[in-house]
């Protein structure tokens, strides 16, 4: 039951906040504040007390952690289905997380229409904990849709139009319609595999145990799971994003408010990793081998198409998207290497890349509050004008460039130790990227913070409630690099579920002969 | 005529006696409101005459009509939308100067052709039902004779709608001079007969001329012409009438058509079929890209839709009858809602309907209950979960994937992608805030109204059959054909 409360509280938080507007802007705020401060204390609470050395993925002994299950559409087998094991719970954690600084940090920012601000944050947020929880296929297309309308609000009315660009209505609408286009086609390659196992078992469930169960039995043929693979792999490639796919993200990164983009890189983002290493992967281990090259390839690319993009950008919000191109492509690296070391350095890629690119988002907005401008080149020398906003920004660069002693490193090494024995070109291609964050981040600093200051006027520096952020994003970050240990424990079981099958794929389908056509 | 073959006529009825009595009523004293209340209750009568029916159901009411739980499920769909239309109405038409209470009249006269048309299976009572729908829509959409965009919309609507019907009766005699037969079940025992031959070319065309006269009341592409100007000419009320009752009517018809006659034994005509499919997602969804006009807008979005269900139309089979029962309401729910949003907001008529979308710009800070309906109908139109739009949806690509029509499905994603770009826009401005005068806005009261109320009423249904479909399948599934 406490699944459901995880999920029902931001959505009933919402709605309070749109309705407590009438009580003035403070309101809206506070319940919104105390909302997501409920959801983390909810998940770590779950955190201690499961056990997770457990997963569904495991072949013996399969179970969830926590689970609730109510029928909804029963005649189409749709069932409510909510579970938990240790990936999703990180995931969930890290959703309370950013969802408290998302409304902290669009506590001064965001004056107008407060309470309707609200009310799409957190819808946004319940949207993304049901896909982190949802074990029902149907249930979780229906949040992987649901989360996008609340943010395109967000996009659409709270943004920026900066000189130069679109307008904030352009990228909203484009974010739309990269996620919802390739949302179809996963609805499409859902489908075609409730009918397959209907048409193959006679039961017709949007189960995933069920149908999970089915996939693993091998009486897919092996053209159905090709093309089944594709179907969710072009979804959660968008949302990702992949490189060529990926030109929907610096847009809406630049147009959105603060609170939305640390909303998007932070947790967005990583819904898309997540459904690979809950669907994409398992479901589907043969086709998901026979792609792994080209998926590789493809982060491949991102890595250096979004570290060389990031080098040429002016507003310190494209550069911070770009950025996270180019660590996404890490994670996608990654989770088609497949060996233990490198899914579990991807786990803590994705939490380390979600808290320093969601502090890096936040120190825009707050570069943004006191300069009124994002551009680079209007910066400069802010060091000599802020006492303790560049050390800040200087020690989140350090993260995102890899530095030793930062989740990050961790997470980057992981991957890259992981996936050398797999594919060592691809690797070693890979570390160039390393290399080039170090570049992209040192030549940001210098030109947003040192040099010859723009003017001698001292700025007000980091409130209390700015600093307090701060720090403990940089205690976490620090704790992840230094101390990794808890996070791989808890995610261990579904890891290894993870690699486990999908290493079964590189033994060709029983099927293969004759199984079922599409 | 037994008893229970009575009963079963009963919304029939109802709906015959509530024309005379309106009518009557009519001749006695002009009064808007009692006039607008008399049709109410009878259309009310008349849905319960529907439960009744159910119950007896099925009857076959002499070799004209039938009555089974279908013919329920449509008969009360197009009943409650006669009933929205209705009450829609009498908020609209406080504005009109010159008599009101003809609409009633005519929209009863309309829902009675409709329920015929839904219980037909026999091409006398599908052509009667038919031309019942249509003719008293000629006088519905001229109805404001003062305004050149209504009686152009009239005029136009009035000659293709003949037209169609000429092909209609074309292509019902082409059968008829091959199989001797005007009932749709005599009809598909002698189908099954003729397979080849100049018979069968002759049947085929018979049948594709059906479809072209259909094709013209469900405006699908390329016989949708009309469809974008009768939208915006006619008023707001009589625009979700035509969009929604007229149409269900019309694909009950041609659903059980298609299964009693055994129409689906030709491939040929689900070929031709599965091309006014493509041609209407892909045109309607195109041409409503750059619309500025939010009647027109909707007309395209029409289009399109019945695109998408004729996807789960071709696919044919119990499950593609479940389907278009499904789509069919989410469909009906949501136009009517948005339709409604655009009655009040043109609420009391004003000279003009507030039609363009720079007339809802910042709409949102006017009047913030009504905008979240007209967003949420937005969303739905769009197929966005938590709204109904997402099941029918989801149910059109069902039945797709479950008979593999990859090339239509294809066509639907790519038209749903195509359609949020113009949902949005529409939907973006209503938040927008105006820098200048606002000549619209629905008056502050607008929810106590009856208008009003019918809006809030498919707001919620159409969250909850987002939300919790259940039942409502479950109401469809117990009401497929045979």
């Amino acid at each position: 039951m406490i699944l459901v409360w995880l999920m029902v509280i931001p959505f009933v938080g919402g709605f309070l906040c749109w309705q407590g507007e009438r009580f003035g802007r403070g309101f809206p705020r506070w319940v919104g504040l105390i909302t997501m401060s409920i959801v983390l204390g909810l998940s770590l609470y779950l955190w201690y007390s499961g056990d997770y050395s457990q997963t569904l993925l495991n072949p013996s002994n399969p179970q969830w952690v926590a689970e609730f299950k109510a029928d909804w559409i029963p005649r189409l087998g749709i069932s409510f289905h909510l579970a938990l094991d240790g990936l999703s719970l990180v995931l969930v954690a890290l959703t309370g997380l950013i969802g408290v600084l998302a409304v902290a940090c669009s506590w001064n920012e965001v004056t107008r229409n407060v309470g309707f601000f609200h009310l799409n944050l957190l819808w946004n947020l319940a949207g993304v904990i049901g896909v982190f929880l949802a074990m029902d296929l149907f249930l979780f297309f229906f949040f992987w849709e649901l989360m996008l309308v609340p943010m395109y609000f967000l996009i659409a009315l709270w943004g920026h139009n900066i000189p130069g660009g679109k307008g904030r209505v352009f990228a909203a609408t484009k974010f739309f319609i990269f996620t919802q286009a390739s949302g179809l086609l996963m609805l499409l390659a859902i489908l075609a595999l409730v009918f397959a196992h209907y048409t193959a078992t006679g039961v017709v469930t949007f189960g995933y145990p069920e149908l999970l169960a089915w996939t693993r039995s091998g009486a897919m043929s092996a053209q159905l799971e090709w093309w089944l693979m594709l179907g969710f792999f072009v979804a959660f490639a968008v949302k990702m994003p992949v490189v060529p796919l990926h030109s929907w993200l610096p847009d809406a990164h630049s147009q959105a408010p603060t609170a939305g983009s640390v909303d998007l890189a932070g947790i967005l983002l990583k819904t898309a990793a997540y459904g690979i290493l809950r669907f994409g992967v398992p479901m589907f281990p043969h086709a998901s081998q026979e792609i792994a090259p080209f998926a590789m390839w493809l982060g491949v690319a991102g890595i250096v198409w979004g570290a060389l993009l990031s080098l040429s950008q002016h507003d310190v919000k494209r550069f911070v998207a770009y950025t996270s191109v180019s660590h996404m492509g890490f994670i996608l690296v990654g989770i088609y290497s497949g060996t233990e070391q490198s899914l579990q350095g991807v786990v803590i890629q994705m939490l380390a890349h979600g808290i320093s690119a969601g502090a890096l988002f936040i120190l825009c907005g707050e570069v943004y509050e006191r300069l009124h401008t994002r551009d680079m080149r209007e910066m400069g020398g802010l060091w000599s004008r802020l006492p303790f906003l560049p050390p800040i920004a200087m020690f989140f660069s350090a993260a995102a460039l890899g530095l030793p002693g930062m989740g990050n490193f961790v997470g980057e090494f992981l991957i890259l130790v992981g996936s050398f024995p797999v594919n060592p070109v691809i690797t070693i291609v890979s570390a160039s990227g390393l290399i080039l964050a170090a570049v992209y981040s040192l030549i940001m600093m210098q030109r947003a913070f040192f040099g010859a200051p723009k003017s001698d006027d001292k700025l007000p520096d980091l409130n209390m409630r700015e600093m307090s952020t701060m720090l403990s994003l940089m205690a976490l970050i620090l704790f992840m690099g230094l101390y990794p240990q808890p996070i791989l424990d808890v995610t261990k079981a579904t890891m290894a579920g993870v690699q486990t099958i999908y290493a079964t794929g590189l033994v060709p389908p029983a099927a293969s002969v004759a199984g079922v056509l599409p | 005529m037994t008893r229970h073959q009575l009963l079963a006529l009963l919304p029939i009825l109802f709906s015959s006696a509530t024309v005379v009595w309106v009518m009557t009523a009519i001749a006695i004293k002009r009064h808007h409101w009692w006039n607008a209340t008399f049709s109410v209750v009878g259309l009310n009568l008349a849905l319960i005459g529907c439960g009744v029916a159910y119950f007896v159901s099925p009857q076959m009411v002499t070799p004209l009509l039938v009555v089974d739980s279908y013919s329920c499920l449509y008969m009360a769909m197009v009943l409650a939308t006669g009933l929205a239309t209705a009450t829609l109405s009498h908020a609209y038409m406080e504005g009109v100067d010159g008599n009101k209470e003809e609409v009633y009249l005519l929209l009863n006269l309309s829902v009675l052709g409709g329920l015929v048309l839904v219980c037909a299976r026999h091409f006398a009572s599908f052509f009667i039902g038919l031309e019942l729908l249509s003719v008293p829509l000629y006088g519905l959409i001229g109805y404001l004779v003062k305004e050149r965009r209504s009686l152009e919309a009239s005029m136009k609507y009035l000659v293709l709608s003949a037209a169609a019907s000429a092909f209609l009766l074309f292509g019902m005699a082409l059968i008829y001079s091959q199989t001797g037969a005007l009932g749709f079940a005599d009809i598909g025992t002698k189908v099954a007969e003729i397979t080849a031959g100049t018979q069968y070319t002759v049947m085929v065309i018979g049948g594709a001329m059906i479809l072209v006269g259909l094709g013209f009341k469900l405006s699908l592409a390329p016989f949708h012409l009309w469809t974008p100007d009768v939208y915006e000419g006619a008023p707001a009320p009589v625009a979700a009438y035509l969009a929604t009752a007229s149409k269900v009517a019309v694909f009950a018809v041609l659903l059980r058509f298609f299964v009693e006659a055994r129409a689906y034994n030709y491939e040929v005509l689900l070929d031709v079929l599965s091309a006014l499919a493509v041609i209407s997602i892909v045109v309607g969804n195109l041409l409503a890209l750059l619309q500025q006009n939010l009647k027109r807008l909707l007309a395209y979005s029409s289009i399109a839709h019945f695109g998408y269900l004729l996807v789960a139309f071709i696919a044919a089979g119990q499950f593609a009858t479940e389907a278009v029962g499904v789509y069919l309401l989410t469909y009906v729910v949501t136009t009517l809602a948005a339709f409604g949003v655009v009655t009040l907001v043109s609420s009391p008529y004003k000279g003009h309907d507030a039609d363009t979308l720079w007339d809802y710009r910042g709409l949102f800070w006017r009047r913030p209950y009504l905008t979240a309906i007209l967003t949420t109908c937005m969303l739905s139109l769009a197929g966005i979960p938590m709204t109904a739009g997402f099941i029918g949806k989801f149910y059109a690509i069902a039945a797709g994937v479950e008979k593999r029509q990859w090339l239509l499905l294809g066509a639907l994603v790519f038209g749903s992608v195509v359609g949020l770009y113009y949902y949005l826009r529409a939907m973006v401005q209503l938040y927008l805030r105006t820098p200048w005068v606002r000549k619209y806005s629905a008056p502050l009261d607008w929810a106590s109204g009856t208008g009003g109320a019918m809006v809030v009423a498919l707001m919620v249904l159409m969250l909850v059959l987002g939300v919790y479909p259940q039942p409502f399948i479950s109401a469809i599934q117990a009401a497929g054909l045979q």
